[in-house]
Formats: structure tokens, sequence, C-alpha cells
């Protein structure tokens, strides 16, 4: 049977100050929401039950890609993943998040989905989802990290008592451009880069990012530094459509005189946060893309990995992966 | 607006009048406990009163939303879904609900042109926007659109369940690329799940109609 998602106020707020405001008066209570297609599960599921719901998609200046003095672009955060796959600037600059924006779940997710959602997305774990109190819903337990516990799709690194796995694809994407988020608070703005907006649980166990209530994101700034080098996006999951990463990699390379001059490679759905991969980029940065050196950087890629009982696979998922964007 | 989609195809119980009262919105609430207690849906009616202590900006319940090329006036709930809103207040049942958690598409309808799952967007954001729904693809006088042609013609539907959906994730294909390849297609469609794994006979259609719509 279907039935409705249980009632909050809905608030449409038609500028950015009073988002913020109804917001923070709402607290913990308060939910922004951008495409939804996050939310509304959680709600229908009541999981997660708030009370004052704001949408923020009359909020004008959200959504749209600029191109900045730098080479780099600024993307609105209620830009649709669609439109980042497909506007020409990020495609012809920063291709992996366009090649990213492109696998994540269903055409008409990504239509109505926002890369700002996408990336401030809560965790996958069907026993937190499911509504369990679990460590992350501020319980005492792991039901995943149990002897019977269904981990496969769990967290080889960083776990600590949770362990669950960044699920979007963006995320990796925007970390391997070492793009920048900007907040719009209360107390005003905070720019924070994207090696510290995603948190694992040994900073807050609750939480995938650095979003305090009332804050909004508001636009994710990719600097010029990648733009048109070598990129490449993988994704593996179980189905083509709706499906997440049971690991991804984004990887951008600039190659000169036949060697890799610089890299940046990160590593989707093996730990809380979007891992960049730096111990692989020193070992094959200055060698020459091909067979040898995507060998030698697979074999480092997993180094202090520690599996669960069911999830062993990522492993030489993850090497493969790495030997892929290496070598092309 | 209206005379072009004058026709039969819209249940007259769903249809709202140019000069609607305020009093047919209350029997619009009042009957919707029922009409959505037959679809098996609770509708949670009895607790969506907000007990006046709306803050500012809060969404205003009876509004008017742009389906199929008419203005419809309708009492929406701020948690209730379009898939519910079209289906249990207007009476366009052609949009189907499957798992009513984005997985599935055959809730699919369109939005200003591109396809959303409409079960997993609120009524009260598409205020401003112009929803295309199974029923509004064809012309106004109950012809087809050359996409649901084709699929007749390639025998696609099995159970038929999922068919609105594909449909209109077809028609939204082929407003933007008019020619697409068979590969576009199946991309186009990869929203719509089949549980009776027509796909092949939906893709097929789609690039038939693509030569003739
Ligand atoms: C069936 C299905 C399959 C999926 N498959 C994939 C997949 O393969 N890959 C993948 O990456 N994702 C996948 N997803 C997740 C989906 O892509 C995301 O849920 C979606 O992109 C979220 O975007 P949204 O704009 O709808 O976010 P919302 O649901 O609106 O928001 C998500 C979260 O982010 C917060 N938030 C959003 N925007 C802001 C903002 N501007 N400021 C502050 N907080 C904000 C919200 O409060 C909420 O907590 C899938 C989802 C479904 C339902
Ligand atoms: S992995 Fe995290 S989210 Fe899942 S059950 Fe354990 S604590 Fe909860
Ligand atoms: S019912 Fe909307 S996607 Fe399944
Ligand atoms: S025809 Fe039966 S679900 Fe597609």
């Amino acid at each position: 049977m279907k039935d409705m998602m249980p009632n909050f106020n809905l608030v449409q707020p038609a500028d950015l100050a009073s988002a913020i405001s109804t917001l923070a008066d709402a607290g913990e209570n308060g939910w922004a929401m951008a495409g939804g297609q996050d939310s509304l599960d959680w709600f229908k599921d009541r999981v997660k039950r708030p009370t004052t719901v704001v949408d923020l998609s009359g909020v004008p200046g959200l959504s749209g890609v600029t191109e900045t003095a730098d080479g780099g672009v600024e993307i609105g955060a209620m830009t649709t993943l669609t439109e980042v796959e497909n506007n020409p600037i990020i495609k012809e600059k920063f291709g992996v998040l366009a090649m990213a924006a492109g696998r994540v779940a269903s055409p008409q997710i990504r239509n109505q989905g926002t890369l700002g959602g996408n990336i401030s997305q809560d965790a996958r774990c069907w026993y937190y989802r499911s509504g369990l109190d679990c460590y992350r819903a501020g319980g005492n337990t792991c039901y995943a990290d149990t002897p019977e516990g269904m981990n496969r799709e769990h967290c080889l690194f960083g776990a600590s008592r949770c362990v669950a796995v960044t699920p979007s694809d963006t995320a990796v994407a925007v970390t391997t451009l070492e793009a920048e988020m900007v907040i719009a608070g209360p107390g005003g703005e905070r720019v924070v880069p994207a090696s510290e907006y995603f948190i694992g649980p040994a900073i807050d166990i609750t939480r995938m990012t650095v979003l305090e209530p009332g804050e909004v994101l508001t636009t994710i700034r990719i600097p010029g530094k990648w733009a048109g080098a070598q990129f490449s996006f993988e994704k593996v999951a179980d189905r083509n459509t709706w499906d997440f990463a049971l690991v991804n990699m984004a990887c951008a390379m600039k190659i000169s005189g036949g060697v890799i001059e610089d890299i940046s490679l990160t590593c989707g759905a093996v730990e809380c946060v979007p891992k960049r991969l730096t111990v692989v980029e020193d070992i094959v940065r200055g060698s020459a893309p091909n067979e040898e050196t995507a060998n030698l950087g697979a074999g480092a890629a997993s180094r202090g990995a520690s599996p669960l009982n069911y999830n062993h696979f990522k492993i030489p998922l993850m090497e493969n992966l790495v030997r892929k964007a290496i070598r092309g | 607006m209206q005379k072009k989609f004058s026709s039969n195809r819209y249940d007259p119980q769903g249809a709202v009048r140019d000069d609607v009262s305020r009093r047919h919105f209350i029997k619009g609430v009042i009957a919707c406990g029922t009409v959505a207690g037959a679809a098996g849906l609770m509708t949670g009616c009895s607790d969506s009163g907000d007990g006046g202590s709306a803050p500012a900006g809060s969404a205003e319940r009876l509004i008017s939303i742009n389906v199929n090329g008419m203005s419809r006036n309708v009492d929406v709930m701020p948690n209730e879904t379009l898939a519910h809103t079209l289906r249990n207040k207007l009476g366009l049942t052609g949009t189907k609900l499957g798992c009513d958690r984005g997985s599935c598409g055959a809730c699919t309808v369109m939005i200003d042109g591109t396809t959303v799952n409409s079960c997993s967007i609120l009524t009260h954001t598409v205020r401003n926007a112009n929803v295309v729904t199974v029923e509004g693809v064809g012309g106004g006088n109950g012809e087809l659109h050359p996409v649901q042609t084709a699929m007749i013609e390639e025998l696609a539907p099995q159970c038929g369940y999922c068919t609105p959906g594909q449909v209109v994730s077809g028609v939204a294909l082929l407003q933007r690329n008019p020619n697409p390849t068979r590969e576009e297609v199946r991309h186009a469609l990869a929203g719509n799940l089949c549980r009776c794994g027509a796909y092949n006979n939906y893709v097929n259609a789609i690039v038939k109609a693509a030569g003739s719509a």
C-alpha cells in the first residue's frame, strides 16, 4: 500500500535571506530541499520527520554555470544534474564532472536532482535508511558491521563505528577537480574546500557534510587548475540505472612529454568521504601512463584497506579501476 | 486554452471549471478521502491541518496548476506529490504509481518539456510550470501521438503498466531530438522499468515513431 508522507510546513521563500532565516529558526527541525530526490524518500519512510521544509527552487541565483577569471567555473547548487551533464563549458573543460553527473540514477532523477543535492545526499546504508536506531541515527550500535550484517556495499577505509560509504557519483568528481563549496548561513558566507566539505564518522557520525542547520550550499566553485586535463570517470554498479556505485573512480591527468605531469585521482563508495588516492598519485607522477605505471599505482591503491565480511571484492575492483584510469 | 482540450477524455469530476468557488474546493477535500481510499491510498487528509501556525512564506493550499494546457484549480496539501494530485484529485489516472520511490518511472510526466518522476516531486513546486501527462501528449480529439501509434503497431506493451511512462519518456525525447539513434532512445528510456521486459519493443516503437513524428 502506498500512503502519504507525514505532514510538514512547506515554505517556499523567494530569496536566500529568508530561506536561511527560516531554516535557522527551525534548527534541527528544518530541512533544506533542492530537487527532493533524496529528501522525499526520507519523509515517506518516516525516518526523517522535519516540521519545516524549505523548498529552495524559488530562490533566485542558485542555478546556472558561469566561467570565472581563473579559467574555472561556478556552478549554482540548484543546477540540475542534466544541465551539468550537458553544459558545453563543463563538458569542454571539466568533462569528468559531466560524465559523473550523466551516470547518476536515471534520466528522470537527473532532470530533477541538483548538483548541490547530489553531493550533499545522506548515506545509503539500508539499515540506517530503514529507520533502525544505529550509530548514525543517534543510537549505539552498527547493524552493518556485525558477523551477519549485510555489508557488501560498505566501506574499506575510515570506519569509525559507522561503516557507511559516500553514495554520490558527483562528489568524487568535484573532489578530483579540487572544488570549493560556497556556503551561506545566518552568520554570512564561508568557503570550504571539497577535501573538508565531506566528513567521516570520526568527525561527526550523524552527518555526511559540514553543512550546519540553517546553512545553504549556494555554489560549487571549480578552479581553473584542471581545466582541459585528460579525464576519465568509471562507475561499477549492479545495474546501469537507479543504482549506486559499488566503486567509482574519477581521474584528471595532465600529460606532457609522454609522462604524467600531474594527476588527481578519487575513489568513491569505499569510505564515508570521497577518497583521494594521493599515494597512487605520488607513485605515478613523472612516469609514462602505461601498463607498468598503472600496475604500480594499482598495487598501492588499496593499501590500508580493512574489508568487512562481504566486501572484499571492492579491493580488486578498486585496483582495476585505478589501472584503467592510468593506462586509459 | 480550455477549448483546445474540451474533449471528453477528461474526467468531468476532475476538471474544475472556471466558475469554481471555494465551496467546490471544500467538497473536493471531503471527497478526497473516499476517492483515495478506493485507490488503496492513505491520504493523511486528517492530519494535514496546519494548525494556523504556518510561518510566513508557507505554501497556500488552494492553487492552480497547468496540466495538459489547462489551468486546474486544486486543493493541495504541502506534503502532496504530483502523482497524488494528478491521480486522486484531477482524475488523471493514466499516470501510474509503481514504487513511489523514484525507482521505476511508471509515474513519469513532463514538466516544462523534461521528464520527472511525479511520485518524487511536490505539487507545490510545479505551480508555475507546464505539466504534461500521458493524457496530454496526443491531439485534442483523442488522436494518438505518433509514439503511441507506433507502440500499438510494434505491440510494445505487454501488461501495459509501464506504458504511460514509456510514452511520456519517448515523446519528450522526440521533442528535443526528433531523430535519435537507437542508442539515444535506449538512454532516454533508461529510467522506465518494465517488469514484463518489453524493452526492445518500446525502443523499436520510438525508433519507428522518430521516422514519422
Ligand atoms: C532510485 C534512486 C537512485 C539513485 N541513484 C543514484 C546514483 O546512482 N548515484 C548518485 O550519486 N545518486 C543517486 N541517487 C541519489 C540522487 O541522485 C540524489 O538523491 C539527488 O541527486 C539529490 O539531489 P536533490 O537535488 O534531489 O537533493 P535533495 O533531496 O533535495 O537534497 C538532498 C540532501 O541535500 C541537502 N541539500 C540539497 N541541496 C542543498 C543546498 N543547496 N544547501 C543545503 N543543503 C542542501 C538536503 O537538505 C538533503 O539533505 C539516487 C536516488 C534515487 C531515488
Ligand atoms: S554502517 Fe553506519 S549507517 Fe549503516 S548501520 Fe552502521 S552505523 Fe548505521
Ligand atoms: S512510482 Fe514514481 S518512479 Fe516508481
Ligand atoms: S509492459 Fe508490463 S511492465 Fe512494461
